[in-house]
């Protein structure tokens, strides 16, 4: 098989016959803090452009950083959730790069001595554990928001000008980089997916971030490397930028497999570079060459003094983190009564919080399972997006199965709710009643159309007559089509019967 | 009446007394800026109508009873490296001609709450790049004691602007002496106060780690006037020092007195001697002499790393400054220069041209070699090594103010040199530094203030005293001794004696 752009792409599982794959993620998770890493303005998403800047953030002369202390302590909460060591004394440093949409041409980030090292994650991957290994998580600012404008692309190349949207300059950052997760085979793509699912969902109970791919609070860039099979060696690797989606992150990773192995088929070698990951095709294409010349000069920010959180201060915040994911996995499924199977594809769709919310939001456990891992997991698996990101919250569903639960909806037009409610029509109610969706139990109605049944089925009618209810089946059928299914149909049993002397 | 050769001490009671008011003082300095900066080419700017609306202001206030600080309605000028909201800032370059800054420095806001008329902004080497302000993309500033010869750098401007009475005080900044050694060549008093002591915000940065806001001035009170204006904690600057200045006024009063009994005085041995000019080491020996007869205990120290603080500082200056002048690339402001020849260019070869046509040569020279310093594969030899030895020149610090309370030192090696002697000898030119770079290097204050004129040439010479950080006031009370000592020799202000240059710019 091969590529648009002329690369062979080796089956899947002959890749794993040949090679072993060496994965490394990098997440930059944007932190949910009032004000910037660095400044006092705002970090909140959107705004009109470079209306959230001051000198500090657009890097004016002079102008100066003063570190946020609440940016300190998410990074430090992260760091213990991922069981790293916390830094006793750490700095920042500048990463120097030209690039428009850096204000001063230099990121303040943190290089030999981050805030937190050494950890490690859980991850559940089909219902097995799979420890993945955290080499750093460290603090920095993000970068502005260049638009290409004009060209085909929307990429740099091409385009007739730029416009740089600062807002986004100076937000806080926590990268949280992986070791090189080893012996993860076949299963190399899921342990990717389910690394950074997972890290969304601790994130997310931190409360530290929003989190949503889609927005691009969180981002995933996706480092792998092929070595021949048994041979113990790291390959040379490619990165992958900017994979905004967990079943992306899968996808990106399976490729550059097969990839890497056309290349290494043929007796080529791998070009250490940055790869552009495309969301429509499925494909990685070449970004820029990343070869060990490339040299960001660290330095320590001589503008900022060192950060060095006390002990105290470290395990007042160790008694702020959420429970244990593992834990919290084992207490869930006890708690809701789920089978092995259930809990695995539960946290397989990425699901399990979506799930524990809408529980929260007043259905069973089962009915949360069958509406996430039913209908929602169908809609986000047509529409190629993540189920988290859909338009449909926990609230919602749990909205809907209220009026199921109150009889104003069976779940044939609560799945027209749904499309009500991925449409932007309004609440589940509003959608009701536009749509005109609620069940017909009103026996005015209902009797005419009954009477309008018997009377053009006389044969069946007389089958019931001579007591052979069973066949009320044929003219309940005939009257909910005539209602387009919104009448209740245990009152039009009950009208058949009733009226056929039964 | 008003005096502009008065000290702002004086004029400061004059405005107090009623015998003048702000406004007249201000246009007294305009007028004087007027008839004498074609010549001395102090000012990069004058606001002539910022002042007089201060002044007014200031006068106001006064009337009904107020005054927001000792200083309230004595004017002064500011560093152009200084952000000053609403006036350029050009920092001497080419490549911010025309930036206004939206915001004011620290140390300038604190100067306007005080009351302050700000004259205008003062000339300096490219990014206080240089001992000569021969480095400004604006043109050299000339001595007023001889205007064929340099005022020093890279704050001659300021130096200059006070020196020929255009300014009773001026803001500077010293990295590795660019406040203390202009103000040695043209007979003032700098200084250059304990790191994190002024807040650095708004100071365009050249070496973050070295540079610091401090005072030009006449007279070693009025520094310490100014210095208590600007001083004190900044949450602004996260390097700035969070607890209370020490009183300097106070200090700089009591040293006047003249009494330094059972002061320790070190005199570092390897800053003197080879390589400085016999009149500047004439007059330093006798202020020395003056601080014995006032009662201090004279000791010599040995201070075996500042061999070395020349070449650190120019691995570690250039390091940093390579990374901070990064952001003049023409994206959003400043100069633009689109590359001759080239269709449709990218922002690489914008910024490029622009950096080639922005900034001068010993600008260029800098930052070379500070991105070499910093490369993968040289930070160990060179920024790496540099700071270690940074760390060896405090430790020496430490152990001379061990054995005395103040170190001293002839502030710069020579006397002002003729303009175009030296500036395109980079290393000759470096060496002007080589007394005042270890205070920078470790973070403690210092001052220099006049020692006379030398013999063979008629030119000021500086006496520096250093202090333990955070001893601030003790360079105010050495330097105040000092002061009395030899006005009392000289019968006047040494500026006396300086050419009167009425009606130079004619």
């Amino acid at each position: 098989m091969t590529t648009t752009s002329g690369e062979t792409l080796v089956p899947f599982d002959e890749v794993l016959e040949r090679y072993d794959p060496a994965l490394g993620l990098e997440v930059h998770v944007e932190l949910n803090t009032n004000t910037k890493m660095f400044c006092g303005c705002p970090a909140a998403f959107g705004g009109e452009p470079n209306s959230h800047v001051c000198p500090t953030c657009l890097g004016l002369p002079g102008s100066m950083p003063v570190v946020n202390g609440k940016a300190v302590e998410s990074a430090i909460r992260i760091g213990l959730a991922l069981n790293c060591e916390i830094a006793e004394w750490c700095r920042f440093a500048r990463k120097n790069y030209f690039y428009p949409d850096m204000p001063k041409n230099f990121q303040t980030s943190q290089y030999d001595e981050p805030i937190a090292f050494e950890g490690y994650m859980d991850v559940d991957v089909d219902g097995e554990t799979f420890r993945v290994e955290i080499e750093r998580a460290h603090m920095e600012e993000d970068t502005g928001k260049s638009t290409h404008m004009g060209g085909a692309t929307g990429r740099i190349h091409g385009a007739d000008y730029s416009l740089v949207d600062y807002n986004r300059a100076g937000i806080p950052l926590i990268e949280i980089v992986t070791k090189p997760i080893l012996g993860a085979g076949e299963r190399a793509p899921e342990v990717a997916k389910a690394y950074v699912s997972q890290l969304r969902d601790l994130i997310v109970a931190l409360g530290v971030s929003e989190a949503r791919m889609d927005q691009g609070n969180l981002r995933a860039d996706v480092n792998l490397s092929l070595a021949p099979k048994g041979s113990g060696v790291l390959g040379t690797r490619t990165e992958t930028k900017n994979v905004n989606s967990f079943r992306s992150v899968e996808r990106a990773v399976r490729f550059e497999m097969q990839r890497h192995a056309g290349i290494l088929d043929a007796g080529g070698s791998i070009l250490q570079e940055t790869r552009h990951w495309h969301e429509d095709t499925g494909i990685t294409t070449s970004g820029r060459e990343k070869s060990d010349a490339e040299d960001y000069r660290y330095f320590p920010e001589p503008d900022l003094v060192p950060v060095a959180p006390s002990r105290e201060w470290v395990e007042e915040l160790r008694g702020t983190l959420p429970e244990n994911p593992t834990e919290k996995r084992a207490r869930l499924q006890a708690e809701w009564g789920f089978t092995d199977l259930d809990m695995r594809d539960t946290v397989g769709a990425g699901a399990l919080g979506l799930i524990e919310e809408t529980i929260a939001a007043g259905t069973t456990p089962q009915t949360a399972r069958k509406w996430w891992l039913g209908e929602m997991a169908r809609r986000a698996n047509d529409s190629g997006v993540d189920i988290g990101d859909l338009a449909v919250t926990p609230t919602d569903v749990a909205a809907v199965q209220a009026l199921v639960d109150s009889g104003t909806l069976n779940d044939k037009l609560a799945r027209q709710v749904f499309d009500g409610l991925f449409a932007g029509e309004g609440t589940p109610e509003e959608i009701v009643a536009t749509r005109g969706l609620a069940i017909v139990s009103d026996d005015g109605a209902l009797s005419a159309a009954v009477d309008d049944a018997i009377a053009a089925n006389p044969d069946v009618a007389d089958k019931i007559r001579e007591g052979k209810v069973a066949a009320a089946g044929a003219l309940i059928g005939e009257v909910m089509k005539e209602m387009r299914g919104q009448a209740d149909a245990g009152r039009v049993r009950e009208l058949i019967l009733e009226k056929l002397g039964q | 009446m008003t005096d502009i050769r008065r000290s702002a001490a004086d004029l400061a009671a004059d405005l107090a007394s009623g015998a003048t008011t702000s406004v007249e003082l201000t246009q007294a300095s305009l007028d004087r800026i007027a008839e004498v900066d074609g010549a001395v080419h102090a000012f990069l700017h004058v606001d002539a109508d910022g002042a007089l609306a201060a002044a007014k202001a200031s006068d106001e206030r006064r009337a009904s009873g107020q005054s927001a600080s000792a200083l309230d309605g004595v004017p002064i000028a500011v560093k152009d490296v200084l952000a000053t909201r609403g006036l350029p800032t050009t920092c001497g370059s080419r490549i911010l001609e025309g930036w206004v800054p939206p915001y004011d420095a620290t140390a300038v806001a604190r100067v306007k709450a005080a009351g302050l008329p700000i004259l205008g902004k003062t000339n300096m080497d490219e990014f206080a790049m240089g001992s000569s302000t021969e480095h400004s993309a604006y043109g050299t500033t000339h001595n007023p004691w001889d205007l064929a010869r340099i005022p020093g750098g890279s704050g001659g401007g300021s130096a200059a602007a006070v020196a020929s009475f255009e300014a009773p005080i001026a803001l500077g900044t010293d990295t590795g002496g660019s406040i203390r050694q202009p103000g040695a060549v043209t007979g003032t008093v700098g200084v250059k106060p304990t790191y994190g002591g002024v807040s650095r915000y708004g100071l365009v940065s050249l070496a973050n780690s070295l540079d610091q806001v401090g005072p030009v001035t006449r007279t070693v009170l009025d520094s310490a006037l100014l210095h208590e204006v600007i001083g004190g904690h900044d949450p602004k600057d996260s390097t700035s020092i969070d607890q209370p200045l020490p009183s300097l006024v106070e200090a700089a009063r009591q040293g006047a007195t003249g009494d330094l009994s059972g002061l320790r005085v070190g005199v570092v041995k390897e800053l003197g001697g080879e390589g400085y000019q016999t009149g500047v080491l004439t007059r330093f020996q006798e202020s020395l002499d003056l601080l014995v007869k006032a009662g201090a205990d004279v000791v010599e120290v040995s201070c075996p790393n500042f061999v070395h603080a020349l070449a650190t500082y120019y691995l570690i200056l250039p390091a940093e400054a390579s990374s901070n002048l990064a952001r003049f690339d023409a994206m959003r402001y400043g100069l633009r220069v689109l590359p001759e020849g080239v269709e449709a260019p990218s922002a690489e070869d914008v910024m490029r041209a622009t950096r080639e046509a922005g900034f001068g040569d010993e600008v260029k020279r800098r930052i070379i070699l500070g991105t070499y310093a910093l490369s993968s594969g040289y930070y160990d030899a060179y920024y790496g090594q540099a700071q270690k030895v940074r760390t060896l020149i405090s430790r020496d610090f430490d152990a001379a103010f061990a054995q005395a309370d103040v170190l001293v030192s002839p502030t710069a090696p020579t006397t002002a040199f003729p303009i175009g002697e030296k500036v395109d000898d980079p290393l000759a030119m470096y060496l002007n530094d080589l007394a005042t770079i270890p205070a920078n290097l470790s973070g403690v204050p210092g001052i220099s203030v006049p020692s006379g004129l030398a013999e063979e040439d008629g030119l000021p010479a500086g006496f520096q005293i250093l202090a333990p950080a955070l001893a601030d006031d003790r360079c105010y009370r050495v330097g105040a001794a000092l002061e009395a000592l030899l006005l009392e020799q000289w019968g006047g202000p040494l500026l006396d004696k300086a050419p009167a240059l009425d009606g130079a710019s004619a």
